[in-house]
């Protein structure tokens, strides 16, 4: 499964951001997304998520492929881990749980409500939430916030794992995962272009 | 889609759900009516069924503002949006659990409540049958309402300004079943449009909340 982008365009609120992307991810490769703060990662990897639309480009092959980790994790407070997870794993189809428990180190914390758990583990319950997905296409925002390096590590296995299993990942990232993956510095993609005159044709 | 509704009843039941907000709301509305007007039978009758809708509405507006924000603040609106299940599916889905949250618990009490009242003998089973009728296009409504207002600080101000006109049709036509039904009258052209309004809502609105809730989603 190829994703494909072809000169893509994208834009915050009206604002263009970033222009003129073009890239592929192949099956069983990562690639990390770098560039500086506010250049629009981001909303490229909400773009590729289907959650807003291009300025202009192609995107193939990300039809009910992704599986998309924002900066929220999504969790319940009043829901235990096993069931937060158990949720989103019957939303895409599947009640196996157990791999992502034991993947993120999350088995001794099954009957925790999530709204008692630290910052690093709700994040590790959030990643864990990719491998329940069953998606071949991982987008990955800034997935390592308030993890320790022994959870970075944790993390980067279950990329590993995934890559391996002829999946693929997007991640935006600021530290080095250890990955074997190109990185796609999107730096020199930034808009030139003046915002859009037409402010009702950006809304719609 | 089931587990959706299940994870949603298991909030509402769980501390800090919301779950008896609305109906809390309704009892005390309907308690505190009698020390208003006047303990005179007769009047209280003849008001009864239009506060019990009054107050079944109110009591039902008041829950929307958290029906899709609190999925919205922590992220999972975003991801139930790339998750396999059709955002149609997904405002039905939520209003569905609106309604069993909030809007059969006002069917259930309302009987009890009209005793207070003093509503007279006929009336009960016509005001159940009209609330049973009219709460799910309030549940409905109020998802659109809710989906139009998702991401606004302090949307729910917003929110009831935007929902009450709507909410307009399904307050007198039911109001108006229950009337006819307690002084004995004929109920067949109110009880029609009432059930007309709600199956319009229900059939039709799901497809426009998802739309805004597309647009508001980016």
């Amino acid at each position: 499964m190829t994703l494909t982008v072809t000169d893509l365009a994208i834009a915050r609120g009206g604002i263009p951001v970033l222009e003129g992307l073009s890239f592929s991810l192949h099956a069983g490769r990562a690639l990390i997304l770098r560039g500086p703060n506010g250049i629009g990662k981001t909303t490229l990897l909400r773009t590729l998520a289907g959650l807003q639309p291009p300025l202009t480009g192609r995107i193939e092959g990300a039809e009910d492929q992704i599986a998309y980790a924002s900066h929220s994790d999504g969790l319940k407070p009043t829901l235990s881990v096993v069931e937060n997870l158990s949720f989103w794993a019957s939303v895409f189809g599947t009640n196996d749980i157990q791999r992502a428990l034991d993947a993120f180190a999350l088995n001794d914390l099954a009957d925790r409500h999530a709204g008692n758990l630290s910052a690093g583990q709700k994040r590790r319950l959030g990643l864990a939430r990719m491998l329940v997905t069953g998606r071949p296409i991982w987008m990955l925002d800034e997935p390592t916030v308030s993890l320790d390096r022994n959870a970075v590590q944790m993390f980067a296995d279950a990329v590993r794992a995934h890559l391996g299993q002829g999946g693929s990942a997007l991640i935006a990232t600021h530290i080095d995962l250890g990955l074997d993956g190109e990185v796609l510095d999107v730096g020199p993609n930034k808009a030139k272009s003046k915002p859009i005159d037409d402010f009702d044709g950006g809304f719609l | 889609m089931i587990a959706l509704l299940l994870r949603d009843l298991k909030l509402a039941f769980r501390a800090g759900g919301g779950f008896g907000l609305g109906l809390a709301f309704f009892l005390i509305v309907t308690v505190l009516v009698p020390f208003s007007v006047g303990p005179q039978s007769s009047l209280l009758s003849t008001i009864a069924p239009g506060v019990l809708w009054l107050g079944a509405l109110l009591a039902c507006l008041l829950s929307l503002d958290r029906l899709l924000a609190l999925d919205w603040e922590d992220g999972s609106l975003d991801l139930l949006a790339t998750a396999p299940l059709p955002l149609e599916s997904v405002v039905t889905i939520k209003a569905l659990a609106h309604w069993l949250t909030t809007g059969l618990p006002l069917v259930l009490a309302a009987p009890f409540l009209g005793v207070l009242l003093n509503l007279p003998v006929p009336g009960f089973s016509w005001l159940v049958i009209s609330l049973l009728l009219g709460t799910p296009a309030m549940s409905v409504i109020g998802t659109f309402g809710a989906a139009l207002t998702v991401g606004l600080k302090r949307g729910g101000l917003l929110l009831s300004l935007l929902v009450l006109p709507l909410y307009v049709p399904t307050l007198i036509f039911g109001a108006e079943v229950a009337r006819r039904g307690a002084t004995g009258m004929e109920t067949q052209t109110p009880l029609l449009m009432l059930a007309g309004i709600t199956a319009a809502t229900v059939a039709l609105l799901p497809f426009a909340s998802a739309a805004v809730l597309r647009i508001n989603l980016r």
